[in-house]
């Protein structure tokens, strides 16, 4: 059923360390390209994410934001027709490569969906779920409280932890998809329109929470809104339709940069409401 | 309700004459709108006598079975009707006590729910959530072959096929037994057991998969620990149905189940169902009008309350596991 070709290795490709002896690029694609079938959504993507940032990736509807994010944990091979082709560097390994088990990368790169999508379980067993999958052995309730803090829930549903995720509102349901995702303790957070679904209060809240979060881990961020990225993003990456019809990531510089002064004139003509 | 409804038409018409002085248009769309209300009229009357005949339909087998029920009661107590457990209205020392048909009944439907219910769950699950789609798509269609076979055939196939083997594995097993009934019955019910299933797991939302695939679990943990538990009023429903399907299945047991009024729970002997015993007295020569013959109406209203009960009891599961993930 997952029909997925690689087509190159990412053997050949040199990660640059920096002063400190550590590698200044934790996830880094090189000549990505994906297809859904026969449509090619993505073309020759070549992007480097730095760690302990937040990377917010913008552009137009349909440009392949949410498959490119899709990429870095695997998640786009759930999808029987998906084909990529290029390499997904993590930690100076091809996540990609046969050797290395979705499930293992998943661990390591969570993810948080467009809508708050907690299980019809309890907020405690939502966010129990990944380390029970996982095998934790630790005290579960430290670690769902640790989660709950790091989220920005704990306050609010301490008292009633037996209570249905689902009967949280959309905020909370969001801050417990994210509490969920962190008691994994991944090491990199991909967020997918986090705060489509939420009114400006709720948003506001997430957005705090993602600037607290980049003290701790790697955040790419996937949004529609050029004010957030702005707001709390260290470096943009901006993606549109190439006329070949696929996804392009046309300019990746730090925010200010990107938002001030950017180089391509289809950023430029995006940024200032031109198209979009 | 039609003053409302004319009100607002007026108005354009109105404005459509004052600027078109010819008037022919305006004549077409009165007729027009005339021929749409006599359509809309008309479809919502046939509609209306259709549901209209399957309501007659349901109260007069009501009406029915209670007439003759209650004047069985006239005669024979309720509670010994209830209670004892000799079932000997055909024999010159008549006992009416049923609950050896609501034995073999029950008996009956355990077996067919012990081989439908876990086949057919795991087929679902193998459907819904491991099977590539080439493979669905020849495993459903057999499916649905199996659930079109006539019961009559599954009736001969426990008689001349399963009853050998069985007693060929148990010496012991009578010709008329309750294990070769039950088992064929369950592999009559479970593609509907399947089928249902497979409905209610495909129906958890594909945001609740995604969201264990991305925490690190694997495909059999995100199936156990999401989709079934998210699924499980679903499959519930499904096997509440199962047990009515086989509580009410009538074939299968006349024909390979035999007709000996037995307590008990020894699968390898005959045993007679409710459902059985209706069709014995149906097609025997008892006399219509008598007390023998009021007994199948007694029974009939008794299978009608227990298969009620359960699709009761399966709404209001199914209504619950609507709401479970919304």
């Amino acid at each position: 059923m997952i029909n997925l070709r690689i087509d190159t290795r990412a053997s050949d490709v040199a990660v640059s360390p920096s002063e400190n002896g550590q590698s200044d690029v934790i996830l880094m694609t090189r000549n990505l390209n994906f297809w859904y079938g026969n449509t090619l959504v993505l073309e020759n993507i070549d992007c480097d994410v730095r760690p302990r940032e937040v990377t917010a990736i913008i552009g137009p509807s349909g440009c392949g934001k949410s498959t490119f994010l899709r990429c870095f944990n695997r998640m786009n091979e759930l999808i029987p027709t998906a084909r990529i082709a290029g390499s997904v560097v993590f930690r100076n390994r091809d996540i990609y490569d046969r050797a290395v088990d979705p499930v293992e990368v998943r661990r390591q790169v969570g993810m948080v969906f467009q809508k708050p999508n907690p299980f019809p379980k309890s907020i405690y067993d939502n966010v129990a779920y990944g380390p029970r999958v996982n095998g934790y052995k630790g005290d579960m309730d430290e670690a769902v409280e640790t989660s709950l803090k790091r989220a920005a829930l704990w306050d609010e549903v301490k008292d009633d932890l037996k209570k249905s995720g689902l009967a949280l509102s959309g905020g909370q349901q969001q801050r417990l998809c994210i509490a969920r995702a962190l008691a994994v303790q991944p090491d990199v957070l991909l967020m997918d329109e986090p705060c489509s679904a939420l009114d400006p209060i709720a948003t506001t809240r997430i957005e705090d929470l993602i600037r607290e979060l980049r003290e701790q881990l790697t955040i790419i961020i996937v949004t529609h809104n050029m004010q957030q990225a702005a707001r709390i993003s260290d470096r943009t990456a901006f993606f549109t339709v190439a006329e070949s019809g696929a996804g392009t990531l046309v300019e990746f510089n730090d925010t200010q940069q990107l938002f001030t002064t950017p180089s391509d004139e289809r950023t430029e003509a995006y940024i200032t409401g031109r198209f979009g | 309700m039609n003053n409302w409804r004319s009100a607002p038409r007026a108005q354009p018409t109105a404005d459509a004459a004052a600027h078109q002085p010819d008037g022919f248009e305006l004549a077409s769309s009165r007729r027009d709108s005339l021929r749409r209300k006599l359509v809309e009229r008309s479809v919502h009357v046939v509609l209306f006598l259709c549901a209209v005949i399957s309501i007659l339909t349901t109260t007069g087998i009501v009406i029915t079975l209670l007439g003759e029920t209650i004047q069985f009661f006239g005669e024979v107590p309720i509670v010994d009707f209830l209670t004892g457990t000799r079932w000997t209205p055909l024999f010159a020392s008549k006992s009416f006590g049923v609950l050896p048909l609501v034995n073999g009944t029950i008996v009956v439907a355990l077996v067919a729910i012990v081989v439908a219910v876990p086949i057919g769950l795991l087929t679902a699950i193998f459907l819904s959530e491991f099977a590539p789609a080439r493979l669905r798509s020849v495993v459903k269609p057999i499916l649905e072959v199996l659930a079109g076979i006539p019961t009559v055939v599954y009736g001969y196939f426990a008689l001349q096929f399963v009853t050998p083997i069985l007693r060929g594995i148990f010496p012991q097993t009578q010709i008329f037994n309750v294990a070769s009934a039950g088992i064929v019955m369950g592999f009559m019910i479970l593609p509907m057991m399947a089928s249902i299933s497979e409905d209610a797991l495909r129906a958890v939302p594909r945001d609740l998969r995604e969201g264990a695939f991305a925490l690190g679990a694997t495909r059999f943990e995100v199936v156990s620990r999401v989709v079934v538990p998210g699924a499980l009023s679903g499959i519930l429903a499904a096997v509440i149905l199962s047990i009515s399907r086989a509580i009410g299945e009538t074939m299968i047991v006349a024909i390979a189940a035999g007709l000996q009024p037995q307590m008990g729970f020894d699968l390898l002997r005959s045993m007679e169902t409710m459902t059985a015993y209706i069709v014995q007295v149906s097609l025997g020569d008892t006399p219509q009008g008598g007390i023998e013959f009021r007994t199948i109406f007694a029974v009939g209203t008794l299978l009608f309350v227990m298969t009620l009960v359960m699709n009761l009891l399966s709404d209001l599961l199914v209504r619950r596991y609507r709401e479970a993930y919304e």
